[in-house]
């Protein structure tokens, strides 16, 4: 076990933070709680975001997104396994005595999009993979990744090739095709039944530190632990940290249960993005963008938890907001509650816009918040900290 | 295999009720596995090798049926589904309770209006003349009766779903004769409720890898349209359904097993319905998974065809996949 | 020391009254929890309050080849849960579990720990088209007001206000479902039975997809479950001429066995002896018509490598709204039934 020096720094207000590099780290029990000042992460987190929004990793189909994020984790954790259908396992080790135990934090990796069901006169019927609102799709650049990987984009065929009771409203799913401009002999060489369709816009900034494309649900989410990770190399802890990049969350919310069924954490924190305020999306179940991290709170998480990470997220001055789901989170949180003998689990929201589309916008800052909020609490959880979980204070404060 | 696919399609067995078809089976596979065990849900697991990598194949043994949920004044029998049951497959058909009592389904108003009633306003009549000594009390099981058909190439049956999927099971079992991995052939129970009955088995067999062995829907008759799947083109290697993404590693062995043997097959990405695989993708740590579907029109119907070298075919992958020692990278 | 065979007495009907009166909404069960701890701790060997917040109690018995039995009776009850504070002490609420919005408007309502009271109003009849009237008030144009002064903070959660009454043959009162349920689990505890061990789970989260009886058997890890529930009684007469042939149950007729719903198939053995029992022993009992509903029973059977369950409940009229009814006979003969069957369960139920 190497030796390390923790630097204390000054802390200053979280948006005018400098960060000193430390090339020496040094673990000592005075250092129990150490404030940590950082940079302005962006220059560091975009570029590794913009890769993985930039990689496939369908549902079922992560194995290209999953081998950037091994790439990445892999100098960051002690060990780096796969689940029995494909979720990421990194392991950081704390430095508790052992029995230690373990927190998992779960973020999928898998993203939406489409499958080919049909290839007929050199066009590509398709099904989807996830919840698509067909209206986005005419228009929308794709990848065909068939014997090769072919460029195409979803079109809505002229009216007149549609049934009539088809033509008016929106294009449903089972009329629009992919165009990849190839031949029909060619075409069907190359492309086969149960093919999958990616989306191929690409990233791009926006004003404000904000940035597009699609995927950012949930790749944002796994930029954020990427960043909870790093914090870690110069953070003593003492649990075991399990950072886990789920596959199939937008069909069955499988990598989470089986993940979370092997690993036996003593508890789980999920990390996805939320609702974001914008056109159309006003409501009390969205937040604004940019403006901080939300706090899941409902009957599938636990209120202690809530609790917890609402004290430190005072703290640490992180705005957040709370996340009200009446039962289903609608995220990996709500297989991993319900897995082995039940799991005290937790979900943070980085709020996202235009959710499911191709042009999906999330805050950096949001990001980063994440991020840090996630390695200040495994970097203060004590040892008997599931000891004092409890039921008896449920208030909402 | 026609004999037997006969013999189990004429057995009485809708979800939860499998007793019978249990027997069944049992007396076809007496001999060919090396042990025989029911478990908590009624699942009859039957195990071929030991020792090497672990597999479990799934067939379901249950078909949907009908539950009597009230015997009214004049003596007829109001029911609800078990599992998928359509409207527009009832009306005029005959249906055999599990006790023995036979029956026909009418149709609140007769049958001279072109509306199709729900369940609700269905019935059976079981030819009682009253509610005194009624054969039929609330809860009692029923399932679709009509009789075997066997049209040469092709052959109909009720419960083709997934009676099928056991014979080709049953068959395969019987041509493996020896394989160095561990299998297990699993006929389930409760699939058509909810795949009840593999997620537990798989549970308790904790298996390597595994698939189930289903029917699937057709496109090849008039206004289909896009279902790309049609009898007599062979297997299909299931990559997608309503519940379920193939695991693509299991895909490739099989399209990989399938072309090297020279053995007919399609790919099926089916929109809607699923099968056992998708509860056993998900059980403790996660199984890799697929399917084998033989295609199938009019499923859920009590006339359900499917294309006899299809399953014959379906025989030859199974056996093809099970034989030699299993050994893909990912296990 | 209780007599050899449960009654209902004074103490049961105060203790069924707490219960009914409790405000638990799925996700925030603690207050029952509370109430039904006090009453078990000092009759069962071990307890635990798991991570989801069920209850989760023991009761070893002896002898050799016994089974484990496990009981379930889910502590939570429909209600609300406050999103959005609109200012002046109303509040925008979502419904947690399956309400039929039309009981909502014009009832009273108690939020959080401290039962603060509170109203879901209507607009002013005066200020309303006929037209109108004949929409349904909609969940989210209803708004719960506490009141102008309220502290109270989006995230609480409310019930319709506690209204308890015992009236002649019958109970009414809202949260029958499942309270008749917990208030039964508990009196059987009360009771020992040496055949079996008995795994008693008090569970949370029922109506929002049976969440906490999958995790207590997963822990528990029985031979069978037997889930005790409060099941809908549809059994009004038809409003023109003609039998009613949806009742589901009917109240006065006792104990309701389930054959299937559209959680479960339940187990025909465990089905076929809960009838022997109540015939041998002369309990009244329908079977709960087969169809649509769950129970905690779909979430116990497939747990594991899979659990035989069977579910019996208590009727009750006009379900998940601001009042029920039920008939204290069905209660008595509910728990009469289920406490001979527990005592006669053997390893012989379970051999095919």
């Amino acid at each position: 076990m190497t030796k390390r020096m923790l630097i204390v720094q000054d802390i200053a207000d979280e948006n005018h933070v400098v960060r000193k590099p430390c090339s020496r780290e040094y673990n000592h029990p005075q250092f129990q709680h150490v404030a940590f000042a950082h940079q302005a992460l962006m220059s560091d987190i975009l570029p590794f975001l913009k890769t993985l929004i930039s990689a496939p990793g369908l549902s079922a189909y992560e194995q290209p997104v999953a081998k950037l994020i091994e790439e990445k984790w892999r100098p960051l954790v002690d060990e780096v396994t796969t689940s029995r259908i494909g979720s990421l396992h990194g392991l950081k080790k704390g430095h508790g005595k052992p029995p230690r135990p373990s927190v998992m934090i779960a973020t999928h990796m898998d993203a939406i999009g489409l499958m080919v069901t049909k290839i007929a006169d050199g066009l590509i019927h398709l099904d989807e993979i996830g919840g698509i609102d067909v209206r986005i799709l005419p228009g929308t650049p794709v990848i065909v990744h068939g014997r090769q990987d072919l460029p195409g984009v979803v079109v809505m065929p002229p009216l007149k090739t549609l049934p009539e009771e088809a033509r008016d409203g929106a294009i449903g799913l089972r009329h629009l095709l992919v165009d990849t401009g190839q031949l029909p002999s060619r075409l069907a060489n190359l492309v086969h039944i149960g093919d999958l369709v990616s989306f191929n816009t690409p990233p791009i900034e926006l004003s404000g530190e904000v940035i597009s494309g699609h995927s950012l649900d949930n790749r944002a989410s796994i930029a954020a632990l990427t960043i909870c990770l790093e914090e870690l190399q110069a953070k003593s802890h003492l649990w075991d940290v399990w950072a886990v990049a789920t596959a199939q969350e937008e069909e069955t919310l499988g990598g989470a249960a089986t993940s979370a069924f092997h690993l036996t954490p003593d508890l789980a924190v999920a990390v996805d993005v939320t609702f974001a305020k914008g056109p159309g999306a006003d409501s009390w179940e969205t937040f604004p963008l940019g403006k901080g991290i939300t706090l899941g709170w409902g009957a599938n998480l636990h209120p202690y938890l809530y609790k917890e990470f609402k004290m430190l997220a005072e703290q640490l001055e992180i705005p957040f907001a709370m996340d009200i789901s009446p039962a289903h989170s609608g995220t990996d949180a709500y297989s991993i509650q319900v897995a082995r003998e039940g799991i005290p689990t937790m979900l943070i929201g980085i709020p996202l816009r235009y959710m499911h589309t191709p042009v999906e916008v999330v805050a950096v800052k949001d990001i980063q918040r994440a991020g840090r909020l996630l390695a200040e609490f495994v970097g203060g959880l004590e040892m008997d900290f599931v000891s004092k979980i409890s039921w008896e204070d449920e208030d909402a404060k | 295999m026609k004999p037997l696919i006969r013999k189990l399609t004429d057995t009485f067995s809708p979800s939860g009720y499998e007793d019978a078809i249990r027997d069944v089976i049992r007396a076809e596979i007496k001999g060919l596995a090396d042990e025989i065990r029911v478990d908590a849900l009624g699942n009859l697991i039957a195990r071929k090798g030991k020792g090497g990598t672990r597999l479990m194949v799934a067939a379901h043994m249950d078909e949907i049926g009908l539950m009597a949920t009230h015997v009214d004044q004049k003596g007829f029998v109001r029911f609800a589904g078990i599992g998928g049951v359509y409207p527009r497959n009832l009306p005029g058909g005959r249906v055999r309770f599990v006790n023995g009592s036979c029956g026909v389904i009418g149709l609140d108003g007769g049958t001279f209006s072109n509306d199709l009633p729900p369940l609700e306003k269905m019935f059976i009549d079981v030819g009682a003349s009253g509610i005194a000594n009624h054969p039929i009390k609330t809860g009692d099981v029923a399932a679709f009766e009509r009789p075997f058909l066997d049209l040469g190439d092709r052959v109909v049956a009720k419960s083709m779903d997934d009676r099928i999927g056991c014979a080709v099971a049953i068959e395969s079992l019987r041509a493996l004769k020896s394989t160095s991995n561990e299998v297990y052939f699993v006929f389930t129970t409760q699939e058509e409720v909810g795949t009840r009955g593999a997620q537990t088995s798989a549970y308790g067999i904790d298996p390597a890898l595994g698939f189930s062995i289903d029917v699937t829907g057709w496109g090849d008759t008039p206004g289909q349209r896009d279902f790309d799947v049609a009898l007599g083109k062979g297997p299909a290697i299931k990559i997608r359904d309503g519940g379920m993404l193939s695991d693509p590693r299991i895909v490739d062995w099989m399209i990989g097993t399938a072309e090297k043997n020279r053995i007919p097959y399609q790919r099926e990405v089916l929109l809607g319905g699923t099968t056992d695989a998708r509860a056993m993708q998900l059980v403790r740590g996660g199984i890799p998974v697929g399917c084998i579907s033989i295609p199938c029109r009019y499923v859920h119907s009590p006339s359900e065809m499917i294309d006899y070298a299809d399953a014959q075919n379906a025989v030859k992958l199974v056996v093809a996949l099970l034989r030699p020692p299993i050994k893909l990278q990912f296990i | 020391m209780p007599s050899r065979t449960p009654a209902l007495g004074a103490a049961q009907f105060r203790l069924l009254e707490k219960l009914c009166n409790a405000v638990g909404v799925s996700g925030a069960e603690a207050e029952v929890r509370r109430v039904v701890l006090d009453e078990i701790k000092s009759y069962v060997d071990e307890l635990e309050v798991d991570a989801l917040g069920n209850l989760l109690a023991t009761k070893t018995g002896g002898g050799a080849k016994r089974l484990r039995v496990m009981l379930d009776a889910h502590m939570d009850e429909v209600g609300f849960i406050l999103v959005a504070e609109d200012g002046e002490g109303l509040y925008r609420f979502k419904i947690v579990g399956g309400i039929d919005p039309r009981n909502l408007a014009g009832k009273q309502v108690v939020v959080g720990k401290e039962r603060k009271p509170g109203v879901i109003g209507a607009k002013p009849i005066h200020h309303t088209t006929p037209d109108e009237r004949k929409k349904p008030l909609a969940e989210d144009a209803l708004r719960i007001d506490l009141g102008p002064e309220s502290k109270i903070k989006a995230g609480e959660r409310g019930t319709f206000a506690p209204n308890f009454q015992r009236v002649g043959p019958s109970l009414m009162s809202k949260s029958l479902d499942n309270r008749l349920g917990v208030a039964t689990l508990i009196e059987l505890l009360k009771f020992s039975y040496s055949n079996l061990d008995l795994c008693a789970a008090f569970t949370v989260q029922e109506e929002i997809g049976l969440r906490g009886a999958k995790v207590g058997a997963q822990h528990f890890k029985p031979d069978l479950a037997i889930v005790i529930d409060s099941t809908p009684a549809n059994d009004l007469p038809m409003q023109f001429e003609s039998e009613n042939i949806s009742y589901n149950t009917r109240l006065g007729l006792g104990p309701a066995i389930y054959v299937s719903n559209a959680s479960t198939m339940d187990d025909p053995r465990l089905v076929g002896f809960m009838r022997d029992v109540a015939e041998k022993a002369g309990i009244p009992y329908q079977i709960r018509q087969p169809g649509g509903g769950g129970t905690n029973a779909g979430g116990i059977q497939r747990t594991g490598a899979g659990v035989p369950v069977v579910s019996v409940s208590i009727p009750h009229r006009y379900t998940h709204s601001a009042l029920s009814v039920a008939r204290i006979e069905d209660w008595k003969n509910t728990l009469a039934l289920l406490h001979t069957a527990v005592q006669q369960i053997t390893p012989a139920l379970l051999r095919r």
